[in-house]
């Protein structure tokens, strides 16, 4: 019998994942906003496993309102990512550092 | 005289809506935009005649009020009203936006539209500082009204404009959140936002001194008080003439209208505590600043400092009342020293502004403000000399001009309290006609000096009607102050009352 | 017309003048200005003449306000006139000789480019005067102060490419400031301790402020009479150029002669002479004020006078005799003779305003030569100007039966009598002071008019009288200079014209010289057995001597003396110090606080260095912003971390 727990263990792993990507990554902008996805994804299972579990459809409904927000971030995220790779002709987050203090 | 239904909102909202439509007509459209300038600011003006004579001068209770809900969760209201502390600042304010208007006529070259709605937009929101019947629209208008100022020394500001501007800008703001906490914790403990609350409410001694010290660290930069003056002569020096007028002329005045409706008020108790510290950075304002004036090498330096000085005697006559109470055990001579502070706020603002739109003229002529660079100007501009001088004079404290008259009040009535008082505010007479009649030595009097002077040309047709304009104002005050002091009376005694009684 | 109307009339018509002729000096012309102003002055002639008239046939005091400046915290401040005999006879004097002045001005400014400028000026001056001199109150009276002092600052710089006039308009401006300084700390006492700017009213209530003591200084009580009329005393040593605040009156002859004349000479530095005058019922009450009074007024008699000695400028000159007598006149309010301080005020009104005017005869004569070197032998050239500026100079020195002698034989009688603490001294002051001026007048007689004649042959070519409008003025000047003290000492000195508006102790020198008074010849008679008029005698024949004589002789004697000498051409140091110690020690203190305090200390250390303060620290914190967006993540999920395992522990 799947759980809860089991759930709430595979969220916690693509969790996990997606924060080492956003670590180990150090390369692509893209895998970055993957990773970012990816979190989202996570809290969504969340979500949707507690609502089954509690019997209430508010946490669903609250997924739709992610899912939402996550393609219109992607759509920007990858709008902004163009119009970088334009300017700078690079999307290595190495050379992303104008924000340096 | 019947004055007309929201009187106050009008003189508020009037203004600022004509800056957003000289701002809206745009640059390329000035030649409309600068008449609608004049003709809005002039209607204001026109607005401030019912406001004086359907003022009621038997009364010290706020007139024209207008109470609406406005926040409703704070229980702040949109409540306006004026009494004889606030009305000759607010008629002091239109009379001196047209002028400055007019004497930027052609003179802003780069985005004269912008300039306009600037000053206008400011006009409103000055208003508005001296009409607010609640502190937290007094605190709204009083912040916003530093964002016309810091773009106008920003944007048509002089070569170091930047430094001036932030400096102004952070010097200020520090003060006023400080004056926001203070406002914030009345609130809470009183309920209200209404300054007619907040004068009632009994409050402690720490938290009362606490609430003077914040209240006195914004009021005291708006001042400027010794030793928190500094961003003024960079100020004054960078920005552009309007600027400066406006500066010096009605900002200035922030401050002492903040000590007679704030710190007086709500907080005598630590008022009577820390008058010492007021009457002495008052005492020292004058005589150390009169000192640095003398030295000043900047037309625009000079005066600023000048004005720093002639502030010194509306916090000294502001503070006195309760060393009078105490040397003499009565009162009498306390309600003499407000008067004084409060027509050496009304003079101040019509003769700093008078001299700086001086320094303004000479300046659009030969774009420097070194004394050194001018000399002999009366042989070219005989009519401009006639008016710097009047204006210097004014500014020395001559009677006949506005500029003795709170002095004198402001000298007798320190007498009262303490003779050392008045012994240190005299030394005005000497130094003021010092620093003043040695810039008017070097640089009206003398044989043409350089070519630069002898190019000049005198004045024209609207330079000359604003000095003149102001050049009545100031005899008209000297020769004949009984009015203004009538209009205020009812308020100054009220304010002493309060001033005396305990809150503890 | 009503009385207050008249009042009125006198005061606004100059002002009118002035205004018209100052504003619209262009558009009406040179010839209409000088008519509108000497118009207006002569109605106020006129008007004060038929006021002294109504109050020498009995008419009241007249004492009303005209309108009220201002109320504050209970204090009436009124506009208003205070007529007695002493105002009106102030006023009479002043009209006259502004008229005087008025008319000369025609001559003397024929060729100046700012004629109604300068028409202008005297008027508003006149206008002021009238004010300060009419008025019936505190306020007032310090308006018509500051007033005068801005027509003379105007004036004194009147030709105002000169830099020398620029600077002596300032210093006369400040010089002044300084006093006024003193007079409005005076006024101050007055409101706090007798609640009233009216004259009337303070004196009234004198009683009140007798028994109080002010504390100065913590432990010391000073009676508040005393600080009052010391305070207000300081405002007259401004005025009226007593020591050390004389140093601005021989500057300002940098203004043209005529107003040298009527302001420098005739009126407003007699300001202060009037003002204590007509306080004197404060005065009196204050013995210690009055002690402070006679030895500031012998000291400006004597020592001005003695550099008058050796002096150049025939302006100059008469300046320090100013300077001298205004000292007499001090000296008489400090020995509570009052009324003959005022007598010599008037009598010096006319000698000395004729002495200056006659003095710029003589330089128009030598185009605008003053010094006296370059004269020589002029009576030939200019009879009228010679005879009235001998007049002049009798009359000053003390001649018996010429208008001076009266004036200052009383003082010198007065001190003698007086019993102030310091009358002592003042006695040998003035009398010496008699023979110094002797002394000097009558070298500035012999230098200008006798002797070598020691201009250039141009000058000597073009010398010739003065036109009528130049010497007109003299005759007339030089009338009451000859008369006005043989026809006026009984009835005025002696007499009640001053009972009234001037307390004079009943048994006071005055009154005692009264009881010896019997008619201006006896008077004159008794003064020959007198040393006061050996004295001048003296000082006349050692000028004769000395500058007509054995003209060598004052080189030698400048030579043998040399440190002597150096100390008067150098004026007792006084415009050295302030210039070199006062002046210049300010203005660095000024500089110092401004570069050190504001600059340094308040922008450098407090404002900027709190703006460092800030820097430094975000150049640590800095550190932290990589700009690695991995890394800002990083930071974001351990601060997520802590904040969620700071929440479930906490529970």
């Amino acid at each position: 019998m799947i759980g809860l727990a089991h759930y709430l263990m595979l969220a916690g792993v693509l969790f996990a994942i997606a924060v080492a990507g956003v670590f180990i990554n150090r390369k692509n902008v893209i895998v970055l906003l993957m990773c970012i996805e990816l979190m989202l994804l996570a809290v969504n299972f969340n979500f949707v496993a507690f609502s089954r579990f509690l019997g209430n459809l508010d946490g669903q409904v609250f997924v739709f309102f992610i899912l939402t927000v996550a393609a219109a971030e992607a759509a920007i995220g990858l709008a902004i990512l163009v119009v970088l790779f334009r300017q700078r002709r690079s999307i290595n987050v190495e050379e992303l550092d104008t924000m340096k203090g | 005289m019947r004055a007309p239904d929201m009187l106050l909102s009008w003189l508020i909202w009037l203004p600022i809506a004509a800056g957003a439509l000289v701002l809206l007509l745009g640059e390329r459209r000035i030649a409309f935009g600068r008449w609608m300038a004049l003709a809005a600011s002039l209607a204001t003006l026109a607005l401030c005649v019912p406001l004086w004579y359907a003022f009621d001068v038997t009364t010290p209770a706020l007139q024209f009020p207008e109470r609406e809900p406005w926040i409703g969760a704070l229980n702040a209201w949109y409540h306006l009203g004026v009494d004889g502390i606030s009305m000759p600042l607010i008629v002091l304010t239109a009379f001196t936006t047209p002028l400055v208007i007019v004497a930027a006529w052609t003179t802003i070259e780069n985005r004269p539209a912008q300039y306009f709605a600037a000053f206008l937009v400011m006009e409103g929101l000055m208003i508005g500082v001296f009409s607010a019947g609640d502190a937290l629209l007094f605190y709204v208008f009083w912040e916003a009204m530093l964002i016309p100022m810091f773009l106008i020394i920003g944007i048509w500001g002089g070569a170091r404009r930047v430094y001036a501007t932030i400096k102004f800008f952070l010097y200020t703001f520090l003060g006023s959140v400080l004056m926001l906490v203070a406002l914030i914790w009345l609130y809470l403990e009183g309920g209200s936002y209404a300054i007619a609350d907040m004068q009632h409410m009994p409050i402690g001694m720490t938290a009362q001194v606490l609430i003077f010290l914040a209240f006195f660290a914004a009021f005291a930069v708006k001042v400027p008080m010794w030793p928190v003056h500094t961003w003024l002569p960079d100020a004054h020096v960078e920005a552009p003439t309007g600027g400066s007028v406006i500066l010096a002329a009605i900002m200035l005045k922030m401050g002492g209208y903040g000590f007679l409706r704030f710190s007086l008020p709500v907080t005598p108790d630590a008022s009577r505590e820390l008058d010492w510290l007021l009457i002495t950075l008052s005492l020292i304002a004058i005589a150390y600043i009169g000192l640095v004036a003398l030295a000043q090498r900047d037309m625009k330096k000079l005066i600023a400092y000048s004005s720093i000085a002639h502030m010194g005697f509306v916090t000294l006559g502001a503070f006195v009342a309760y060393d009078i109470y105490q040397t003499t055990g009565s009162v009498s001579g306390a309600a003499m020293g407000l008067d004084g502070a409060m027509v050496q706020m009304i003079s101040h603002g019509l003769v700093s502004g008078a001299l700086f739109l001086c320094v303004g003229v000479l300046y659009d002529r030969l774009h420097t403000r070194e004394i050194t660079a001018y000399g002999g100007v009366v042989n070219t501009m005989p009519v401009f000399a006639f008016f710097a001088v009047l204006f210097a004079m004014a500014n020395v404290g001559l009677p006949g001009t506005s500029g003795f008259v709170g002095e004198f009040l402001v000298i007798v009535a320190s007498f009262k309290a303490n003779f050392w008082y008045a012994f240190v505010a005299a030394l005005m007479l000497i130094l003021g006609a010092a620093y003043t009649l040695w810039l008017v030595k070097r640089v009206i009097w003398g044989d043409v000096g350089n070519d630069g002077v002898a190019s000049l040309k005198d004045l024209n047709a609207r330079e000359f009607i604003v000095l003149a304009v102001l050049a009545f104002a100031v005899l008209l005050i000297g020769v004949w102050p009984a009015p203004l002091l009538d209009v205020m009376r009812p308020t100054i005694e009220l304010l002493v009352q309060q001033l005396m009684i305990s809150k503890l | 017309m009503a009385f207050a109307d008249i009042c009125l009339v006198i005061v606004l018509a100059p002002l009118i003048a002035a205004v018209v002729s100052g504003f619209g000096g262009r558009l009406i012309g040179r010839t209409a200005a000088h008519l509108l102003c000497i118009a207006g002055v002569t109605v106020s002639f006129a008007g004060s003449g038929w006021v002294l008239q109504q109050m020498l046939n009995g008419a009241p005091v007249f004492n009303e306000g005209v309108y009220t400046w201002g109320i504050s915290d209970g204090l009436h401040m009124e506009v208003g006139f205070l007529i007695d005999k002493l105002s009106a006879l102030m006023m009479t004097v002043v009209t006259f000789v502004s008229l005087a002045v008025h008319v000369y001005t025609i001559g003397y400014m024929r060729d100046d480019p700012g004629y109604q400028r300068f028409f202008a000026y005297i008027s508003l001056f006149t206008f002021a005067m009238l004010m300060l001199v009419m008025s019936n109150n505190f306020l007032q009276l310090f308006f018509g102060w500051e007033a005068v002092g801005l027509v003379s600052y105007l004036l004194i710089g009147f030709w105002y490419k000169r830099p020398t006039a620029i600077f002596a308009n300032l210093k006369a401006f400040v010089v002044n400031r300084i006093g006024d300084f003193g007079f409005i700390v005076g006024i101050a006492v007055i409101v706090a301790y007798m609640g009233s700017l009216d004259y009337a009213e303070v004196f009234a209530r004198i009683p009140q402020a007798i028994g109080h003591d002010l504390y100065l200084t913590p432990g010391e009580p000073s009676k508040v009479i005393t600080v009052i009329c010391v305070a207000l005393f300081l405002g007259a040593m401004g005025k009226s150029a007593q020591v050390p605040l004389h140093v601005w009156l021989p500057d300002s002859m940098e203004g043209p002669t005529p107003i040298s004349a009527l302001i420098h000479a005739a009126t407003m530095v007699t300001a202060g002479i009037y003002m204590v005058a007509r306080m004197s019922p404060l005065f009196q009450m204050s013995p210690d004020a009055l002690h402070f009074i006679i030895v500031i007024g012998a000291t400006t008699a004597l020592f001005m006078g003695l550099l008058g000695l050796v002096n150049n400028d025939i302006k100059r000159v008469i300046a320090y005799s100013t300077l001298s007598q205004l000292g007499y006149m001090t000296v008489a309010l400090g020995a509570g003779a009052y009324g003959a301080g005022m007598f010599h005020l008037m009598t010096h009104a006319f000698f000395k305003a004729l002495l200056f005017l006659a003095a710029g005869s003589v330089i128009i004569a030598m185009h605008h030569e003053q010094d006296m070197r370059r004269m020589g032998g002029l009576r030939r050239y200019m009879p009228v100007t010679y005879w009235t500026a001998l007049i002049g100079s009798l009359a000053l020195i003390g001649f018996p039966g010429l208008s001076g002698f009266f004036s200052k034989d009383i003082i010198i009688e007065a001190v003698r009598l007086s019993d102030t603490e310091g009358s002592g001294y003042a006695y040998w002051c003035v009398l010496l002071g008699v023979f110094v001026t002797a002394l000097y007048s009558f070298r500035l007689v012999f230098m200008t008019f006798h002797g070598r004649e020691r201009m250039d042959e141009h000058t000597r070519e073009h010398l010739h009288e003065s036109p009528w409008v130049v010497t007109l003025p003299l005759v007339a000047l030089a009338i009451p200079s000859i008369a006005i003290g043989w026809l006026t000492v009984g009835p005025v000195l002696f007499g009640d014209f001053f009972a009234g508006s001037i307390a004079q102790a009943p048994d006071g020198p005055i009154a005692q010289l009264g009881r010896e008074f019997h008619g201006p010849g006896a008077f004159v008679l008794h003064a020959l057995r007198s040393p006061a008029l050996w004295l001048a005698l003296g000082g006349i024949v050692a000028a004769w001597y000395l500058y007509l004589k054995r003209p060598e002789l004052p080189g030698r004697i400048a030579t043998r003396f040399a440190s002597l000498h150096r100390l008067l051409v150098n004026k007792y140091y006084f415009d050295w110090f302030n210039e070199n110690v006062v002046a210049s020690g300010v203005r660095n203190f000024g500089a110092g606080l401004w570069k050190r305090g504001d600059e340094a200390a308040i922008d450098g250390f407090l404002v900027n260095g709190t703006a460092r303060a800030i820097g430094a620290l975000s150049l640590v914190v800095r550190r932290v912003q990589s700009g690695y967006l991995y890394h800002y993540a990083f930071a974001m999920i351990i601060g997520l971390s802590l904040l969620l395992g700071w929440l479930l522990l906490r529970s």
